[in-house]
């Protein structure tokens, strides 16, 4: 191991702020990322759903 | 050999489903490379004798800014493709690269900036090579904010398209801007003709990282091309047709 201690791991021999502002923000920007793309597929699939639905109830209503 | 007719693969219905079968392997691939990554180069790298533990940024930095150069140049490519063939799947996937690209290019910039400030003393300088991933940034943000203002989506993704394509031009600029101007920021860790400027070890994180990188771009564009898949092709037969879309 490298490193003697968590608190020696977390201040990265003074550069603590700078590489864990970097991975920090890489890690936060990966997964808003991935949460945003999965939120647009599920909205649209409920928007399709939805359509189908409106669309199979007035074929309904015309029979 | 087989011939493989790839117009076949680009119609967005087979593409779909081509997509939902792949996209999964390609972000557990992603998942076990960043994690042997991050060991890598957190845990076994050695502190470095110049730079302290500070040069561990390298390990997002690099692979950061590849990506933003590679899905620009992916962007272009499916552009001249679109032009040429008028695809339809083009102008889709030009549109599900750009956020992510966008993202790679700020994250440069911003591991970018928390590097320069202990190391040169300065969060930001007009370098040609900062200077000119700052224009890749723009161009990325010019290329969303044009598309998303067109409603019309041939016109659109035509429009998308030429930005993608003259833009295309920055991609070499900001790679060889160190070797072309004299620049504060270094010059390339890692190239085809020399031996690598860093450790093996190190040289080996940054690797696993920019191939993580690489697969987590893959997977999330094949998702996201598939909910602008659906939300074009709502009118046509197949869609109603899917499991998913099923009432």
């Amino acid at each position: 191991m490298r490193w003697e201690s968590w608190s020696q791991f977390w201040a990265m021999g003074g550069y603590g702020v700078y590489v864990w502002g970097s991975m920090g923000m890489t890690a936060v920007l990966l997964a808003l990322e991935v949460l945003q793309a999965r939120v647009a597929h599920r909205q649209t699939l409920a928007q399709l759903k939805a359509e189908q639905a409106v669309a199979q109830s007035s074929v309904e209503e015309l029979m | 050999m087989k011939n493989i007719n790839w117009f076949h693969y680009a119609a967005p219905q087979t593409f779909y489903g081509l997509a939902a079968r792949v996209w999964p392997w390609f972000a557990v691939l992603a998942t076990v490379l960043a994690a042997a990554g991050l060991w890598l180069g957190f845990v076994v790298a050695p502190t470095d004798f110049q730079q302290g533990e500070g040069y561990r940024i390298i390990f997002v930095h690099v692979p950061a800014s590849w990506m933003s150069m590679v899905i620009y140049l992916a962007m272009a490519f499916w552009s001249v493709l679109g032009l040429t063939f008028n695809t339809r799947l083009s102008g889709m996937m030009t549109r599900a690269l750009a956020p992510t690209g966008a993202m790679f290019a700020f994250l440069s910039l911003w591991t970018g900036a928390l590097w320069g400030k202990p190391m040169w003393g300065a969060w930001w300088v007009w370098d040609a090579r900062l200077t000119s991933e700052l224009i890749l940034f723009f161009l990325y943000l010019g290329y969303i904010a044009l598309t998303s203002a067109i409603d019309d989506t041939r016109r659109s993704d035509r429009a998308g398209a030429l930005i993608a394509i003259v833009g295309a031009i920055n991609v070499p600029i900001i790679y060889f801007s160190v070797k072309w101007w004299n620049t504060l920021h270094q010059g390339a860790s890692v190239s085809l003709t020399k031996a690598p400027s860093m450790a093996e070890i190190m040289l080996w994180s940054m690797l696993l990282m920019a191939l993580a990188f690489w697969f987590y771009s893959v997977a999330l564009v094949l998702y996201r091309v598939r909910t602008l898949i659906l939300q074009r092709e709502r009118h046509a037969a197949w869609v109603h047709e899917l499991d998913e879309v099923k009432p």
